[in-house]
């Protein structure tokens, strides 16, 4: 369904078929009410089992699994309620031409329910789905809703890119980095100059300023982004249009944890809850460079470094063995089993007792040159 | 054991060594013991143990005796209960001090010759030697009562009695001697006045009621008997108190108007005001027991007497040898010469000419044997051969049980609660004696949530207030699995929950496990009875309590659909432009059509609610009294029509059930603030509530 490309056409003509989109979700609604008949908001499940792994394209897409959100259920009454009330709020923003943060969108919406002590929502935390479900049933991406995530992971690298009409070149951006915003569209960003061969992408904002200070993509030619942790949309979208449009390689520098391996996954097939998105967002071609379960032995690491296992990351590794992504893939039986063989787990900090650059001057190099990777 | 040896152990027993005292000069010392006196030195054994008990079984006995004589002459009983504090101003350290009791009623009244003897003989009465259900049973209650008062105060018995209306008042005073067991009358006259004016200008209290025609009124007491007695006793409220016994009293008489007066220490004036004459109005109207100026009036909750019961002769499975024997000497006594055959059939029920002539048979005597020949080997076989011989029950019309009506107005009147329902079971036998079982409960509304049950305990219309847990039907509570009802129970111990458990037994003859009469003694068969009737009583609280759940259940859900409703069709309007008051208003009524329907398939507990018919007519459920959803919220005038109530199912109350009217706090607090505003509350929720009660 959803295509990045919004093309030739127009924000205005995009706008206007985004309304017509919304007006017609909430017209049927109240056209059931008015006939008697409950209503009902069909909305494409976001759930594992409504998830297809395409071998072929190498992504996870969103199966036709639709579930009904009926008024009068006890468990859907209120999200139905939320529907109704973000769906009136997007559609004011887009007749205002603005647009809102997830949580400029959630504060519009919440009040206290008419003769009740009741918040319409509670938090954020509420609110973030039911705009992820509104993008689902009505086909519309989330800068079309013009809503916005909070700008979160960081660039550095011989690039140069144009932003909202400012160019910006990212090899000066200091020790902070281009900040990643959330709408990375072709509208938005344009690549006008790029040198780098390949991207290292790592976990979190500490390894990635260790890079950056250690000028590691000047001296090895190549863009250097984190995420904070598990990668927002914009940042995928920004790996995979440098994958896509760029051919750059994506290489991935991530800890020794099921929680590691995790952020591999989504970046290389997509995620389950933004299955829908998976074609513009995941980048099958994606490597996965470290931690590696062998690098305790192989590099000499101390015992200090050891994390033990818990027993969820037990249980998480194993279902994340047996997604079927993984599932046939050999190298990454071996290092799933190495992990659960060690019994602890490792952060990608855990090189920094062999040396406070060890990571950016010996480990990565090394592993790069001898193309050491998962994939 | 024969005859004679029979009478050689009722003889005195004579030492055989005497080294003090021969025969001679021990039977100078030998002589009748009177009754009287043996009670003197035994008040324990009738009730008199301590000061407060005496107070107590005084009231007890005489409103027995009132009640008793009403019934028996066909008249509602009206019956006013008045306790004067004597000593008002006695130290607050003194553990008792002198009452003068008064009962008076508007009984048929007695005849001037029968005074002394009804009032000055110890077991004097008509009700030991008959086989008929009567509160009384050995005529020694209100004799006794009056001795103690004689024996601690010194005061004799003042009575006023008007057997016949207008015509003279007896005032008799009497004292017992209880040397001869018999009375000596210190006063007699006739006035005119009945009853005695003085009572009506006691209090402010009492003056009030008696102008509004509540307390009193010459015209309601054409005949009528007043007994007053002074005793050294304490008046105290509680458990076991004249408070609670007159009002279990009123549950189990809802036929009878019960006006208690009860003592002031304090005796100055209170001036009647505006306020008390509003109070008296209505405590003369109402229908649940109300307290105005410290008179406590129980209203009258049904206008019918209890059915008059039959006398029945004992039926043979039911006597002891000693008994027959006695029996055989007493027939003999009577008709002189009459046969054993007749005897069976005269003197027992359930004989029919063939079972007398089989019986004879059986012991070897033909039918025209004479009853006065039989000799004690053969009243033994006899015996023996009643026990084994088939027989019918004895007749059950000698019974007058409650009613299930009557059970619940009277529990309707006494017990504030939500939910009552009652049973009355079908009449059965233990011992030859036939006895009926009533069980009524009453849950919720006011009464206490978090404590065991009540269980108050009643024989034939008797409160029974002491020694519960030796007594049948408390086994009976305890063995019942109240569980099943959605009731909690710790395990052999009463439920626990805002509960009265009531139980009533009925009989000819109560079997008591002891003389005091407090506890019922436990015959298999009749607890068998007691669980059985109040199973009946829980199925119904249970089903009751399920259909609440379901309402407040259906009550939340619709509530929270509505709730979000408000919110839906603005931004429907929002949005679409859609007219908001119609898509509000369409998807309303949606949510009520599917509230009512929707979850009637599973209960809590996942079984299935069956739409159970309230089938039984033993039920009230007082709707005004369930206590709101809680975390309901008021609120918006949409949401507020949905109310619990709404989704219960009304009937019209039953005939002759009077519904339950706004009614004040029985245990009122003396304040006069919230006297004030109960007043005129009631005065404005008096009228529009006459379907409060709905009969499922």
């Amino acid at each position: 369904m959803a295509k990045g490309k919004t093309g030739t056409r127009s924000l205005k003509e995009r706008d206007a078929a985004t309304t017509k989109k919304i007006v017609d979700l909430v017209a049927d609604v109240a056209r059931k009410s008015l006939g008697g008949k409950e209503p009902k908001i069909d909305i494409p499940t976001r759930t594992k089992s409504n998830t297809i792994w395409n071998k072929k394209r190498g992504i996870l897409e969103m199966g036709d699994g639709v579930a009904e959100r009926p008024l009068f259920d006890l468990k859907t009454a209120k999200q139905f309620m939320q529907t109704m009330l973000h769906a009136s709020t997007i559609k004011d923003l887009i007749a205002a031409e603005k647009t809102s943060s997830l949580r400029g969108v959630f504060y519009k919406a919440k009040h206290t329910v008419a003769g009740t002590r009741e918040n319409t929502f509670d938090t954020q935390d509420e609110s973030d789905p039911i705009l992820e479900d509104l993008e689902v049933a009505l086909g519309a991406l989330r800068e079309e809703l013009h809503v916005f995530a909070e700008n979160r992971g960081s660039m550095v690298g011989n690039i140069t890119i144009v932003d909202k009409g400012d160019e910006i070149d990212c090899r000066r951006m200091g020790s902070g980095g281009y900040a990643l915003p959330s709408i990375v569209e072709p509208d938005v960003i344009q690549f006008k100059k790029c040198e780098a061969k390949f991207v290292l992408h790592v976990e979190k904002g500490t390894v990635w300023n260790r890079f950056n200070e250690d000028r590691f993509w000047e001296k090895h030619n190549c863009i250097l982004t984190h995420g904070a942790g598990q990668p927002p949309r914009g940042c995928r979208r920004l790996l995979q249009r440098l994958n896509q449009e760029l051919k750059l390689p994506i290489i991935c520098v991530l800890d020794n944890d099921p929680w590691g391996h995790y952020i591999y996954s989504v970046i290389k097939q997509g995620s389950i809850s933004l299955a829908f998105e998976s074609s513009r967002l995941a980048i099958p071609e994606a490597k996965f460079l470290g931690i590696r379960a062998k690098d305790f032995r192989e590099c000499g690491l101390d015992d200090a470094v050891k994390i033990e296992l818990t027993e969820n990351d037990v249980k998480r590794a194993k279902e994340i063995a047996a997604y079927p992504w993984f599932a046939g893939h050999r190298g990454w039986q071996k290092e799933i089993d190495a992990l659960l063989a060690n019994g602890f787990k490792m952060e990608v900090e855990s090189l920094i007792t062999k040396d406070i650059s060890y990571v950016s001057e010996t480990y990565v190099p090394e592993r790069l040159r001898k193309k050491d990777w998962l994939d | 054991m024969t005859a004679k040896e029979a009478v050689a152990m009722a003889e005195p027993r004579k030492k055989k060594t005497a080294p003090r005292a021969d025969a001679e000069s021990m039977a100078a010392r030998q002589r009748d013991i009177s009754v009287s006196e043996f009670f003197a030195k035994n008040r324990h054994l009738l009730g008199f143990d301590n000061p407060r008990k005496a107070v107590l079984t005084t009231v007890k006995e005489a409103v027995d005796n009132s009640l008793d004589a009403c019934e028996e002459a066909g008249i509602l009983p009206e019956i006013a209960v008045i306790l004067e504090d004597l000593e008002p101003n006695r130290p607050a350290t003194a553990k008792s001090s002198r009452y003068r009791i008064t009962v008076i009623d508007n009984g048929p009244g007695i005849v001037r010759k029968q005074v002394e003897n009804i009032f000055g003989r110890l077991l004097y009465g008509s009700k030991f030697h008959r086989l008929k259900m009567s509160r009384g049973q050995q005529g020694i209650g209100i004799s006794a009562a009056g001795m103690y008062g004689l024996i601690t105060t010194g005061r004799p018995m003042t009575i006023f009695t008007k057997p016949k209306a207008g015509q003279p008042t007896h005032h008799i005073e009497l004292a017992m001697n209880t040397k001869t067991n018999r009375a000596e009358v210190t006063f007699d006259k006739e006035v005119k006045e009945f009853p005695p004016r003085r009572f009506r200008d006691m209090s402010a209290g009492t003056k009030a009621l008696a102008e509004q025609g509540g307390f009193l009124t010459e015209s309601e007491f054409p005949t009528g008997t007043s007994v007053s007695i002074e005793l050294d006793g304490k008046y105290q409220k509680g458990r076991g108190s004249v408070d609670e016994f007159l009002e279990l009293t009123a549950i189990a008489n809802p036929h009878a108007r019960i006006v208690f007066v009860p003592p002031t220490r304090v005796t100055e004036d209170e001036e009647p005001d505006v306020l008390a004459a509003a109070e008296a109005t209505a405590a003369a109207k109402a229908t649940v027991t109300t307290e105005t100026n410290g008179v406590i009036v129980f209203p009258r909750g049904v206008q019918e007497l209890p059915p008059e019961t039959r006398e029945i002769q004992p039926h043979p499975k039911g006597i002891e040898l000693g008994i027959l024997l006695q029996m055989l000497k007493d027939y003999e006594l009577a008709e002189k010469g009459g046969t054993l055959y007749n005897f069976l059939q005269e003197r027992f029920c359930r004989v029919s000419p063939q079972t007398a002539a089989s019986m004879c048979q059986a012991i070897g005597v033909t039918s025209r044997a004479k009853a006065g020949d039989i000799e004690p080997p053969q009243a033994e076989k006899l015996y023996k051969v009643f026990q084994e011989s088939k027989l019918a029950p004895p007749p059950t019309d000698c019974l007058a049980p409650i009613g299930v009506r009557q059970l619940l107005a009277g529990m309707l009147k006494g017990v504030r609660a939500e939910f009552y329902s009652a049973s009355s079971r079908t009449a059965e036998v233990y011992r030859g004696r036939p006895f009926q079982i009533e069980a009524a409960i009453a849950f919720g509304g006011e009464l206490p949530a978090d404590e065991s049950a009540r269980v108050i305990r009643f024989a034939n219309r008797v409160p029974l207030l002491f020694q519960q847990s030796a007594c049948s039907s408390f086994k009976a509570v305890t063995e019942t699995a109240w569980k099943n009802y959605n009731l909690q129970q710790p395990r052999g111990a009463l439920p626990v929950g805002p509960l009265v458990i009531m139980i009533h037994m009925a009989s000819v003859w109560v079997p008591f496990t002891s003389e005091s009469k407090e506890a019922i003694a436990d015959y298999d068969e009749i607890r068998k009875e007691m669980k059985l009737a109040l199973m009946e009583c829980g199925r119904k609280l249970g089903t009751y309590l399920r259909k609440r759940q379901k309402m407040r259940r259906e009550g939340e859900r619709r509530d929270v659909f509505e709730r979000y409703i408000g919110e839906i069709s603005k931004a429907i309007h929002e949005v679409t432009g859609q007219d908001q008051r119609k898509v509000f208003d369409a998807l309303l009524k949606q949510a009520k059509a599917r509230t009512a329907v929707a979850d009637q398939v599973l209960d809590e507990d996942g079984k299935i609610v069956k739409d159970e018919p309230m089938d039984e007519d033993g039920v009230i459920v007082v709707p005004d009294a369930i206590a709101p959803v809680p975390g309901a919220i008021p609120a918006a005038a949409p949401a507020a029509e949905a109310s619990p109530a709404k989704g219960a199912r009304r009937r019209v109350a039953a005939e002759g059930t009077e519904p339950r009217r706004a009614a004040k706090p029985r245990k009122a607090s003396a304040a006069r603030e919230e006297l004030r505003a109960r007043v005129a509350k009631a005065a404005s929720r008096g009228k529009g509530d006459p379907g409060a009660a709905g009969l499922f």
